[in-house]
């Protein structure tokens, strides 16, 4: 679906008031990556590491400097119109409805200028206003719409044109609990149901963690990971903890491939790698187990590790 | 070729419909441009209140080339003025939203708004060129009736081509604004006047590269019967259509090039 080979941007950037120096800035160095048909995958990074620019290559917005894209097939900055067509995209930040029009009408106008013919309109929409619960202000005016609203609205424009593949860039920011758990059900149903194919750069990690099975991270304009979020923990992660409730206190158990690390009367809190069955069965046999509960490293954590060692490897 | 323009009422009715949500406010905009225009036409009346003649130009004959202009320039301010606001869309980078819909982006900037109160300056042209007309006398035959016909679109095409050009500078400055107004609403100003009046450079200046003179004082001199006074052959007067298409092909080629630069803004 998407083939990037060795892809740049660079940009030039003047600097000083009187004498201008021109600077190069390389927002994206060198990235190759393949996304197949029907993933949903995060793409993550700090601020200013080249998400957006790389998103922007991919949706036709930026020519890159050099390197190689494919989306859909058609070489996006050359194709544009035609990609348009196939793809949808959301920019978090940018307001693509129609600030003083109510919601309805700008769904209309997209209709025309995505030429969707009208029953598909209608059924895509009906099926929209239900899953993301638009109708209690689908006659409102733009402006007058609550951020969770606007952003239902516009993943709505995004979609009406049936897209293959989608483009979020920070869909759920500034979104409270409640609006953001909604917004990440829909995009696991369009995913599964419709297998349309997600890339979302986003900064929260609950994303990531509740969405994608695949992960891209950006830092300094290079790609230095793409993997599974099981494959970033054994990595990056280390160790996962066990913590145990025991029938009764008990001495900190010792355990072949675990420490205690912390124990509270009957709970105690058990630091190991590896398979966690193995060690819950080590752990029955030794002890009378009450209860059990794993508790994964925290991605928050591991990927300060990972920009923090890409860092220091440079 | 249909589609497109179906394409853009739809959404030139939609920014209408918002502007009516304020009607109090597009009343008054709508007189005071109506008012404010008679102004320019005033500085016309001003001069000849001092002198009798502009070159070979009697006052009527400078009425009827600023009526024209005026008209002509007001549509075009109608149909793409917002290209002002243009370089705004660069800076913040909304530009972006265009780019990932499956249509031409100029086709959707041009689309993006419509001041209908800007109808006020058309009609102050009207007005003066209604009157200019009756008192011409002009023998109205085939040829001029043809000519009356082209004139206009040729004009806001000319026009609109130039502001187009103006406007792809934004992709590189970012703002530039003024620089494009001096051709634009100066533009608007200079061919309001007889060319021949201008010193040879900015003549030349305003027949082969900024092809001003093709919106309104070739084909004025056609419909007045007047001579050249430059001499140019008869010919040059029909060729506003073609100097439209041209101008627009090079519109049209210089933004694409313009887009291709585009730089976005971060986030």
């Amino acid at each position: 679906m998407i083939e990037v080979d060795e892809l740049s941007k660079q940009f030039v950037v003047r600097r000083g008031r009187f004498r201008r120096e021109r600077h190069v800035v390389e927002a994206v160095r060198g990235i190759s990556f393949r996304v197949e048909r029907g993933e949903l995958l995060g793409y993550l990074g700090p601020n200013g590491a080249g998400k957006s620019t790389t998103i922007k290559m991919l949706t036709g917005i930026l020519v890159p400097s050099s390197g190689r894209v494919s989306v859909a097939g058609l070489d996006p900055s050359r194709r544009r119109i035609e990609l348009a067509r196939r793809i949808g995209a959301m920019f978090g930040q940018r307001v693509q409805l129609w600030w003083d029009l109510p919601l309805l009408d700008s769904f209309e106008l997209l209709r025309h200028i995505y030429k969707v013919p009208p029953d598909r309109y209608r059924a895509s929409l009906a099926r929209f206003r239900e899953v993301l619960e638009l109708d209690p202000f689908l006659h409102t005016p733009v402006r007058q719409l609550s951020l969770g609203q606007r952003i239902r609205g516009e993943l709505t424009a995004a979609m009406l044109h049936g897209p293959e593949l989608l483009f979020l860039d920070e869909p759920t920011i500034g979104l409270d609990v409640v609006a953001k758990q909604r917004v990440r059900d829909f995009l696991v149903e369009i995913n599964r149901d419709e297998g349309v194919t997600v890339l979302l750069t986003t900064h929260d990690l609950g994303d990531i963690e509740r969405l994608c099975n695949r992960l891209l991270v950006i830092d300094q304009g290079s790609l230095i990971w793409d993997g599974t979020i099981a494959d970033l923990k054994e990595r990056y992660g280390g160790e996962r903890t066990l913590v145990v409730d025991l029938e009764e206190p008990a001495p900190p158990l010792e355990l072949p491939g675990a420490r205690v690390e912390r124990v509270d009367g009957p709970r105690q809190w058990l630091r190991f790698r590896g398979s966690a069955s193995e060690l819950t069965s080590t752990v029955a046999a030794s002890a009378r187990l009450v209860d059990l509960q794993i508790m994964e490293p925290d991605i928050e954590e591991i990927v300060r590790r990972i920009y923090g060692g890409a860092r220091r490897e440079r | 070729m249909v589609e497109p323009v179906l394409v853009w009422r739809r959404l030139v009715g939609a920014q209408i419909r918002s502007q009516f949500q304020y009607r109090l406010s597009f009343t008054i905009d709508l007189i005071g441009n109506f008012l404010i225009s008679f102004i320019d036409f005033l500085a016309v009346l001003v001069i000849f209140h001092n002198v009798t003649q502009l070159g070979t130009w009697r006052v009527r004959e400078v009425a009827f080339l600023y009526a024209f202009s005026s008209i002509s320039f007001a549509l075009t301010d109608l149909l793409i003025g917002h290209l002002d606001q243009f370089p705004q869309k660069i800076r913040d980078g909304t530009f972006d939203i265009l780019l990932v819909r499956p249509r031409s982006t100029l086709f959707q900037v041009i689309g993006s708004d419509f001041q209908l109160r800007r109808l006020g300056k058309a009609t102050q042209g009207a007005i003066v060129l209604a009157y200019v007309v009756g008192a011409l006398d002009i023998p109205w035959d085939a040829g001029r009736v043809a000519m009356l016909i082209v004139m206009v679109p040729s004009a806001i095409v000319i026009f609109g081509s130039v502001w187009v050009v103006g406007s792809c500078l934004a992709f590189w400055t970012t703002d530039g604004g003024e620089f494009t107004n001096a051709f634009t609403y100066g533009g608007n100003f200079m061919s309001q006047y007889p060319v021949d009046i201008l010193s040879t450079w900015l003549r030349r200046f305003l027949a082969y590269v900024v092809p001003l003179a093709f919106v309104c004082y070739f084909p004025a001199l056609y419909i007045l019967g007047k001579p050249d006074p430059l001499g140019l052959p008869r010919a040059v007067d029909f060729l506003s259509p073609l100097v439209a298409v041209g101008a627009a092909a090079v519109a049209s080629v210089a933004w694409r090039f313009a887009v291709r630069h585009y730089r976005s803004a971060g986030g």
